[in-house]
């Protein structure tokens, strides 16, 4: 067994023993065991790939292992990772523990409930390994479809009708990448070779333009429905307003790069003339995402859905940065999914928290929640600073690559866009400040001062976000180097 | 013809062996003695279900009438498989309604009788014996769905059936008919290199295919399928998704991939169309279903829809989606009647909304009705996705993206009403659930080696290895 499927197979382990599990404390234990060796691994696969690359070795993938599995279809089990994929393997794996100690007082269903994170989860891994279309397909499917069942089952207010919309645009999405790729599986076919479904022999084959042309927008839609693209992100406020607290964090803070992470390695590699082509209207849509997700986000006074329309900004700047299509946007793009991925994984938790307590989550019902629950306060506070860009956390280092290499751009077509791209950040600070001020500071609620403070497992899974943002706020460049060299790789077709 | 030979149809004279065995076996046994005759049929159908897995000959008989291939061989055992598991899932039922009338006998016999007709209608190398295997197939069928002889249901949904199969079998026996008067033969080989196609022909092809497309319950020859699904019997129904519907399919595709094949590209419009409508139309209808068996007659409607967009290709590729296809959808349909059926049984409802909390008293059962549907929804890692995925392939490879897009929108409309049990079971709460429902250790045996079936058969590339190895019937 190779280091990359043990990713997979630990999870798919855990299900197991879980399935024998009784009680809660069993079901909790058992999967937080599960993800601790993930954890113990994920760590493991960065020494190994820094040692690899210390060693010299300039593959664009690394820990490659190729099996078939259809064979008629020429359809392969082909994994591998790159700097890009081991970080969000890691945090993938940090998000998840964070989760599973967020549910650490889950009451209903609890074994099911550990069941489908895992087996989301195991899907996350599997796409992240992915080097074969087919794999990254059905692993991508088996990370959307759990979420019906943790939202509908564990979820809070229209959790019927979230669900459903949630897994409807989703699914339909991955329908029209579906398309995608038999289209760029079939036009491989050239010169009488056999059709593929692996990315690097794909790459090596130029895909007709005409056909790039068409299958491209289908590819960035299926992809782009989950990274929260505009008009394509509804399901995305709905869904997590519903959705349990560990589901919004894992599903914030990592389903939703699978859409990012997708378009950067497989869509806009793969069709690199194309991506010129679609840059003008894809830039128009990723643009108004975030213009549009953070002037929302201003009108809500629902914790959830602040952050939710916050992510649809903060994730439509993924996405402006791949269509940037220079190093230093890619960088920040792929800086700020991870940056991304644990700040919003630090609110849902906080709002879960918070809600777990009041039974609220409209800012207006709630003042002065420092003095009452100090610790989820000051977290709350980090999360927001570091959401607006606050220098010393990892929004600012993301977002300042990002707008950097928009500027790199010299038509001012692309600098009026980043222009307005940028100006999201002042409403961010908008919205942040405002819900601070409203909810934590001034005079304290009077049937709330007997809360609660932080349980210890709260506080561990606080912790374990409050330091990775600021771990990479203040080393950005350990985290770049890795992210470096696998954008210098995936670039290189459309940058002449 | 020696004993050789003759062993080229071990299948069909084991089987005619069962039922013989089965009406001896009814005249011995005295009334009190009846029950032996469940377990007796069971052992001895799944003795005729291990047979049929040993290697068969190529080979004809009755101077080709009569044809085996390995392909056809397979899918004879993939039927087999997939009749054993309705019966399992049928002793409680047959216990309770069958037994009290003595009819336990007759049940089986019926039904292997009509699974001797689709075995010889798939064998057939003319359209003599092709018909003959229709109708054998076809009247026990009818006679078994008006079993439940004091539900009024079962009754109307006998005689629809009754009235609607004649017709349809009319029209296609008009059909041969008319193929007949222009190429002169009755056999698959001599059309094939007889025919010229003029318009008597096209015309006569036309009705085959409305005949076939019948039994298939493609849109619009579908009517009849939702009324009948309600009323027959639940294992009878399952029965007419599954295996009849197997069979049929089977039958259109080697009839348009080999005997027609001179008229092949011209099929593509008339397909092509009915795929979009079969889809569409299966599909909105589902959406409105509250009855669970009407629902998944809908549903099965809208699964021959897809099956339709790979008997575009005509190749090799077409043929080995289309059988995967078939053993997947088999395995999903039977697991997802079968929990109706016992949730019919024991708790006498068939409506979707008392499902609500069944997860609550049932949580076995919810897991094979909710791998069922995922299956029939085509979602990983369940094979279902595996197959929906080939069918695609097959008319992606053939350029046609156009129908393959419309065929995944249909999917996630499917999506959408494939939720819908699960909701009702998992996502809703209910004051009053289903109570816990006790099964007995056929069903149990058979749910257990379906949902294996389904994990298994996709992730493991072995068997649509072997049914690719075998496709080859050009």
């Amino acid at each position: 067994m190779d280091i990359l499927s043990l990713f997979v197979v630990v999870p798919v382990l855990t299900v197991i023993a879980l399935v024998f599990t009784k009680k809660l404390e069993q079901a909790r234990l058992v999967a937080l065991i599960g993800m601790l060796i993930e954890l113990a691994m994920s760590v493991n696969l960065i020494n190994k790939y820094m040692n690899a690359r210390k060693a010299g070795d300039k593959a664009i993938m690394l820990f490659q292992r190729d099996i078939p599995w259809f064979e008629q279809f020429n359809a392969h089990y082909h994994i591998g990772v790159d700097g890009v994929s081991v970080l969000m393997i890691l945090l993938t794996t940090l998000i998840v523990i964070a989760g599973i100690f967020v549910s650490w007082k889950i009451n209903y269903l609890p074994k099911e409930f550990f069941i489908f994170l895992i087996v989301l989860a195991s899907g996350v891994y599997g796409f992240f390994i992915s080097l074969d279309l087919f794999t990254m397909f059905v692993f991508y499917e088996i990370a959307v479809i759990p979420m019906y069942l943790l939202i509908g089952i564990w979820g809070s207010g229209p959790r019927e009708y979230a669900a459903m919309k949630l897994t409807l645009m989703l699914m339909g999405a991955s329908a029209l990448l579906l398309v995608a790729l038999l289209g760029i599986y079939f036009y491989s076919a050239t010169n009488g070779m056999e059709p593929t479904f692996d990315l690097l022999e794909l790459a090596n084959r130029k895909m007709d333009f005409a056909a790039q042309k068409i299958f491209y927008p289908l590819a960035f839609i299926g992809f782009g429905a989950i990274g929260a693209l505009f008009p394509f992100h509804t399901w995305s406020p709905d869904g997590h307003a519903s959705a349990p607290t560990a589901v919004s964090m894992l599903h914030a803070g990592v389903l939703m790069k699978l859409g990012g992470y997708g378009i950067f390695r497989f869509v806009m590699y793969l069709m690199p003339e194309a991506a010129l082509f679609w840059q003008d209207f894809f830039l128009i849509l990723a643009v108004t995402g975030v213009t549009y997700g953070a002037l929302a986000a201003i009108q809500q006074t629902d914790l959830k859905y602040i952050n939710a329309y916050s992510s649809v900004s903060h994730l439509g700047l993924v996405l402006f940065a791949l269509l940037m299509i220079n190093k230093t946007a890619w960088n920040g793009a792929m800086l700020q999914s991870l940056s991304h991925g644990f700040i919003t994984a630090l609110f849902f938790a906080l709002i879960g928290m918070i809600y777990g307590r009041t039974h609220v989550r409209d800012i207006t019902k709630m003042t002065g929640m420092m003095r009452i629950v100090p610790m989820l306060g000051v977290a709350y506070v980090i999360a927001a600073l570091a959401n607006l860009g606050l220098p010393g956390f990892s929004g600012f280092v993301a977002e300042m690559n990002i707008f950097v290499g928009g500027f790199l751009n010299t038509d001012l077509y692309k600098q009026a866009l980043t222009v307005l791209a940028v100006s999201s950040i002042v409403v961010t600070a908008v919205y942040m400040l405002r819900l601070v001020g409203r909810m934590l500071f001034g005079p304290t609620t009077k049937i709330y001062t007997n809360l609660p403070h932080a349980f210890w497992y709260e506080k561990v899974a606080i912790g374990i976000l409050v330091v990775f943002i600021t771990l990479i706020g203040t080393l950005p460049f350990w985290w770049l180097q890795f992210i470096q060299d696998s954008v210098n790789n995936f670039i290189k077709p459309l940058v002449h | 013809m020696n004993i050789d030979t003759l062993m080229l149809m071990r299948d069909e004279i084991f089987l005619t062996a069962i039922i013989l065995l089965m009406l001896i076996g009814e005249i011995l046994l005295p009334i009190a003695k009846k029950k032996w005759l469940i377990h007796i049929g069971l052992l001895l159908f799944l003795i005729y279900t291990i047979q049929s897995f040993f290697p068969q000959k190529t080979g004809e008989l009755f101077g080709g009438s009569y044809q085996t291939y390995p392909l056809v061989h397979f899918f004879k055992a993939i039927l087999a498989v997939g009749v054993l598991a309705i019966l399992l899932q049928s002793v409680e039922w047959i216990e309770e309604e069958l037994l009290p009338y003595d009819f336990t006998a007759e049940f089986f016999i019926l039904l292997f009788s009509s699974l001797l007709g689709l075995n010889f209608m798939m064998s057939a190398g003319d359209f003599l014996m092709f018909y003959l295997g229709l109708e054998l197939s076809t009247m026990p069928i009818i006679a078994l769905a008006a079993f439940e002889f004091f539900n009024r249901k079962s009754i109307e949904a006998g005689v629809k059936f009754i009235m609607l199969a004649s017709v349809s079998s009319a029209i296609l026996l008009f059909g041969v008919s008319l193929i007949y008067a222009t190429t002169g033969s009755i056999y698959f080989d001599v059309i094939k290199t007889n025919m010229a196609l003029p318009l008597m022909e096209i015309i006569g092809l036309v009705m085959i295919f409305a005949g076939i497309g019948f039994k298939i319950s493609l849109v619009p020859f579908h009517f009849w399928t939702a009324d009948v699904y309600e009323g027959a019997p639940t294992v009878i129904s399952n029965y007419l998704s599954v295996i009849s519907k197997g069979a049929a399919v089977f039958v259109l595709m080697t009839l348009l991939f080999v005997t027609f094949s001179t008229f092949g590209a011209h099929w593509d419009y008339i397909l092509y169309g009915i795929a979009i409508l079969t889809m569409f139309i299966g599909n909105l209808f589902a959406i409105r279903q509250k009855n669970m068996k009407r629902f998944l007659a809908f549903s099965s409607i809208a699964q021959a829809g897809f099956i339709l967009l790979a008997l575009l290709s005509h190749d090799k590729m077409g043929v080995q989606a289309i059988v995967f296809f078939l053993l997947i959808y088999i395995f999903s349909n039977v697991a997802a009647f079968g929990v109706v059926h016992i949730i019919s049984l024991k708790a006498h409802t068939e409506n979707m909304d008392d499902y609500n909390g069944l997860y609550s008293t049932n949580p076995r059962l919810s897991w094979v009705l909710m791998l069922a549907l995922f299956s029939l929804a085509g979602i990983p890692p369940i094979a279902g996705f595996f197959a929906k995925f080939f069918l695609y392939a097959a008319a992606a490879s053939k350029g046609y993206y156009i129908l393959v897009f419309i065929a995944v929108i249909n999917v996630t409309i499917s999506l959408y009403y494939y939720l819908l049990p699960v909701r009702a079971a998992f996502l809703r709460r209910s004051e009053n659930p289903i109570p816990k429902i006790h099964t007995d250790i056929y069903s149990k045996i058979s749910f257990v080696a379906i949902v294996i079936g389904l994990l298994v058969l996709g992730l493991y590339s072995g068997v649509f290895e072997y049914i690719s190895q075998i496709s080859n019937i050009f």
